[in-house]
């Protein structure tokens, strides 16, 4: 349904050279991206700041033409079929609101109503659900510019949807939300990309959104796709792994070898050890762990997706 | 969950109906009118403010007038056709797309993404979602003025002059609405292009405010003749009233004068798609 083939889009960017003069540059956001999205697949974009996933969301949504390469979404050309493809896609960007400022958020949703020309019956029950959903009712009628940041992108999500369309893409969704937001947002999203009726296409920073809500990940960096597939697949292509943190009463003996695990930190004089859980399980190292020394305490700690990300950007 | 799968996929439409559209767009202006609303007294304030500027303008005719009786050989009453077919197309421009100056906002700070994620061309959502409803006073004035400056000199009224006089402000209005889209464009490859645009807009208008005999010889032919806006008003009314041309175009010229606004048009929507190609966003 989104096929990307070979996506460039470059960018030319004056630098400083000398005092006055200043010279062009070339900068590629992105970078050959080749993707293909299935219908009803949750799509999670990360990446660094400038690694090139907005540029490649406004070329899926028809805002920019790519430099190179081909991008189609439902089989349109998304530049040149621009207004076709606006009635079949949905797009939230965090940062630019699409709701009137100075008018109560119900107005712009029957603004946005016959912007897309949608039949009264199916917008009514499409907000009804949304109202439900995002609990909408208690700020329905305040103007936006009075509404609080999270308030606002649940007014926003909703305004992409109220049209029915077929894929949602949401850029940075829940970036600058609180807790309770952010879990308002993520939990819709979840509803709404467990249903199968809406593909969703989403860049964050958040790793939490992509854990809770993408079964596929995509790892961006400097315009190119570095990862594509399962975060489990991510783990196991990057080598993280759980690892066993121990408190002890007193310091292994020197050459202590515990099978199936290297030694990942000690701390406190010895007192705390972590072990990486290499070829074992669990609840073997703790087995042979308590026959040859006193353990106080212990944790058994999932591989942080941070970190596995944190050093895929370092790599690229 | 299959009855919620239901609410969302909807009907993919083929695409909007041209009625659909002109609703959408007649949405957009009210929603324009219903913000404006809720700031009711800058509303007024700026409604009358808007007014006197355009006094103003046409003041500045009389004021030079009292130091002479003549123009440029041009009568007040005569000039006065000039300044008024000018102010009565410029402010139908200004009305309309006055406010594509704001393009400069939006590209800057990437608002126009919103807009090209929507059903609708950009320029008439552009248009619609922010019409300058402070000027709608100026409307008023500017069609007086013309219709004072018909009615106090001596018209020989003829069937072609009732269509022209009908005609020139609609042309000169196209013009100006033309000149509008084509310098706000410039903001698509040059965010900062700032006053440039207000210096052909602003200065376009005063230039055919008065007969352009006025002016001095490369001055007037550049902008009379090689920028057209010597067809604006001065050749119309010298067609309506029946003057024949001191610089010596024939007297047909004045009545075929409206229709520089078609190349003025083809030009701006030339700039304007060229420029929606170029835009490029911002980052984030």
């Amino acid at each position: 349904m989104i096929r990307m083939r070979d996506l460039r889009k470059d960018f030319s960017v004056r630098v400083p050279a000398g005092r006055l003069r200043r010279e062009k540059r070339l900068v590629s956001a992105v970078d050959g991206v080749s993707l293909t999205i299935e219908p009803g697949e949750m799509v999670g974009y990360i990446g660094p700041n400038g690694a090139g996933k907005s540029t490649t969301l406004k070329m899926l949504t028809g805002v920019l033409s790519p430099t190179s390469g081909e991008v189609s979404v439902f089989g349109l050309t998304p530049v040149p079929q621009r207004t076709r493809l606006a009635l079949r896609i949905g797009v939230v960007f965090g940062q630019r609101s699409q709701l009137w400022w100075d008018l109560p958020l119900r107005e712009s949703f029957r603004l946005l109503r016959h912007v897309y020309q949608v039949p009264p019956a199916e917008h009514e029950q499409r907000l009804r659900r949304c109202r439900e959903m995002l609990d909408l009712d208690a700020f329905l009628d305040t103007p936006v510019r009075q509404l609080s940041l999270g308030q606002r992108m649940r007014g926003e999500i909703t305004a992409a949807l109220l049209h029915g369309p077929k894929v949602l893409f949401l850029d940075e969704p829940t970036i600058g939300l609180d807790v309770v937001s952010k879990q308002a947002v993520r939990s819709f999203l979840a509803e709404l990309g467990a249903t199968g009726a809406v593909t969703v296409v989403l860049t964050t920073h958040d790793l939490a959104d992509i854990e809770r809500l993408c079964d596929r990940l995509v790892v961006i960096d400097h315009g190119r796709v570095v990862h594509d597939g399962t975060i489990e697949a991510l783990h196991a292509r990057y080598g993280s792994r759980r690892s066993l943190v121990v408190d002890l009463d007193s310091p292994l003996p020197a050459g202590f070898v515990l099978p199936g695990t290297s030694v990942a930190g000690v701390e406190a004089d010895g007192h705390r050890v972590t072990f990486a859980l290499d070829e074992t399980s669990a609840a073997a190292a703790v087995a042979g762990l308590v026959a040859v020394a006193s353990v106080r305490d212990l944790s058994v700690v999932e591989p942080d997706i941070e970190d596995v990300v944190a050093r895929l950007y370092r790599a690229g | 969950m299959a009855e919620t799968g239901e609410t969302w996929a909807g009907e993919t439409w083929a695409g909007g109906t041209r009625a659909g559209a002109i609703r959408a767009y007649a949405a957009l202006v009210g929603g324009k009118w219903r913000s404006m609303l809720s700031y009711r007294a800058s509303f007024a304030a700026e409604l009358l403010s808007n007014v006197g500027a355009t006094v103003l303008d046409v003041t500045t005719v009389f004021v030079l007038f009292r130091a002479t009786a003549t123009v440029g050989g041009f009568t007040l009453a005569e000039a006065i056709l000039m300044t008024g077919l000018t102010a009565f197309g410029f402010v139908l421009a200004d009305l309309t797309v006055g406010n594509i100056d704001d393009l400069k906002r939006y590209v800057r700070t990437g608002q126009l993404d919103t807009m090209l994620t929507r059903p609708l061309p950009v320029l008439p959502q552009l248009v619609f979602t922010d019409l300058p409803l402070r000027k709608l006073l100026r409307l008023v004035f500017g069609a007086a003025v013309y219709g004072v400056a018909l009615a106090v000199n001596d018209v020989p009224w003829t069937a072609g002059r009732v269509l022209l006089a009908a005609v020139a402000p609609l042309g000169a209005g196209l013009f100006f609405g033309a000149i509008f889209v084509l310098t706000a464009s410039f903001a698509f490859w040059w965010v900062e292009s700032g006053e440039i645009g207000n210096g052909f807009t602003y200065g376009g208008r005063d230039f055919t405010s008065y007969p352009i005999t006025v002016y001095a010889h490369w001055f007037r032919d550049l902008f009379a003749y090689a920028l057209g806006f010597g067809f604006v008003s001065y050749q119309p009314a010298l067609a309506l009233l029946g003057r024949a041309d001191p610089l010596g175009l024939p007297a047909w010229a004045g009545f075929v004068a409206p229709l520089v606004a078609l190349p003025a048009v083809a030009v701006a929507t030339l700039a304007w798609r060229t420029g929606i190609r170029h835009y490029r966003s911002t980052g984030s």
